[in-house]
């Protein structure tokens, strides 16, 4: 039984496929998660408890329960009820987006809590809004000090969209998978998929690492 | 310009303003000394809503700022205040953070703020560190900044919350002379200062602050020379 290069050659236009798709559901995860991640760490800090109890309910939910599970639950269940069948791309984005945004928002509210009161304060001593003072002195400070618990984040995201091939998302382990069944062979299709993602989490956090020095420069 | 009844202040079971009564008249210059934990910086965050009132009222110019019915983001424009942090906005420029308020808040153009904005750094002798980030300031400069950067919104009054308190001594004295130089051209100032000299030789009246009330308040001379009651006799005993 040696290393049969000849079935990775076979597939690798398959895992090349599934690559871009790995990618797709990641980005899409990356961005729809950061946007409502954002959105949801404001509504946690709501100084009304009762406004800000459905975003503590969210947060506690999706960090408490396996992204596994999340998965099932909106490929098998949730997506049908809107579209009457179901997708395993969209049930995927979907909830690698709503898992992530839990994170984010915790993220998010650390980054803004770890500022000085006294920088909101000196924003609405001047006469700025609420508003005002957290889009121009509190958000873009906290923003900066974000960027490393985002990466970290924005990582194991990328590996955590590998569950999608679960419910059927033609990405990078979906492949694999298929590999696997077809030649019963283990070392060829998950050390290829494991190459693949090491290539794609070490140019993400490559990315990361230059964006840092650049937010930090200036 | 300033009235103050009945103000009260309390946080949680600490009641730290208990009953205070005071009128600032236009082009005043108050200075409130007293021991560290009197609610002298409680009082001036009252001023401008920066604590939330407890009871009583204050007027701006006849105007209740404990009226909800009030805009709270217009009447702190009209008053500065300076922090003993300086709360620079270290991610903008000296120039950025003077332009930040007027630009946003009043909608003054680019051009006008920034003019104004080197006018004002001009005044407090930094124009050569309008394009310098704060973190590359010394302590004396970042509060001339944040004098500058209150100036900016052309203030009715200014609060002044120990500004020198954070300074190293050997600069010191140039914040206090642009405060000295901003009480001669007329502005209406409070501040909170341990800075017994600049009371003496600047302000128009001293109030003396001590568990939660206005102990005594008298022209600076008399005060000093000749406080009347005993605490803040042991307090001057102390500083002076």
């Amino acid at each position: 039984m040696g290393f049969n290069f000849n079935i990775i050659v076979e597939y690798a236009p398959f895992l090349l496929k599934g690559t871009l798709v790995t990618i797709g559901l990641s980005l899409s995860g990356i961005l729809i998660g950061t946007l409502l991640g954002l959105a949801i760490g404001l509504g946690k800090m709501v100084k009304n408890k009762w406004l800000a109890s459905p975003f503590h309910l969210y947060v506690t939910f999706f960090r408490g329960t396996p992204l596994f599970v999340q998965i099932l639950l909106i490929h098998f269940g949730v997506v049908p009820l809107f579209n009457g069948e179901t997708n395993g791309f969209a049930a995927a984005i979907i909830a690698l987006s709503l898992n992530a945004a839990a994170y984010i928002a915790e993220i998010f509210r650390a980054g803004i809590q770890s500022l000085e009161n006294g920088q909101m304060e000196a924003a609405r001593s001047l006469g700025m809004s609420n508003a005002q003072a957290m889009r121009h002195v509190i958000l873009p400070q906290a923003f900066t000090r974000m960027i490393p618990p985002l990466g970290n984040e924005f990582i194991v995201l990328l590996k955590e969209s590998s569950l999608a091939s679960i419910v059927t998302a033609p990405e990078i382990m979906y492949w694999a998978r298929a590999m696997n069944g077809q030649y019963y062979k283990v070392w060829e299709p998950y050390l290829s998929a494991a190459l693949i993602y090491l290539l794609l989490t070490m140019s993400l956090s490559y990315l990361l690492t230059r964006l840092e020095r650049r937010l930090e420069t200036a | 310009m300033i009235k103050i009844q009945g103000l009260k202040k309390s946080f949680g079971a600490n009641e730290v303003l208990k009953d205070i009564n005071l009128e600032i008249k236009p082009q005043e210059v108050v200075v409130v000394i007293g021991p560290s934990g009197s609610g002298k910086s409680t009082l001036l965050r009252c001023i401008n809503l920066l604590e939330t009132i407890c009871g009583g009222h204050v007027y701006i110019e006849g105007k209740d700022i404990t009226d909800k019915k009030n805009d709270i983001n217009k009447m702190r424009a009209e008053v500065g205040m300076v922090f003993q942090q300086f709360n620079l906005f270290p991610h903008k420029t000296v120039i950025e953070n003077i332009m930040m308020a007027p630009r946003k808040v009043r909608k003054v153009s680019e051009k006008a703020a920034r003019e104004k904005g080197m006018y004002l750094l001009g005044k407090v002798g930094l124009q050569e560190k309008a394009d310098a980030y704060p973190n590359s300031l010394s302590g004396g400069q970042k509060q001339r900044v944040a004098i500058a950067r209150a100036l900016a919104m052309e203030p009715k009054i200014m609060l002044f919350d120990e500004p020198t308190s954070a300074l190293d001594p050997e600069v010191v004295g140039e914040v206090l002379e642009v405060m000295k130089q901003l009480a001669l051209e007329g502005m209406t100032m409070v501040v909170v200062t341990h800075e017994m000299g600049f009371a003496r030789e600047v302000g128009d009246r001293v109030i003396f602050m001590d568990g939660g009330y206005i102990v005594e308040e008298n022209a600076p001379i008399e005060l000093f020379s000749n406080p009347r009651q005993d605490r803040t006799q042991a307090f001057l005993s102390k500083v002076l």
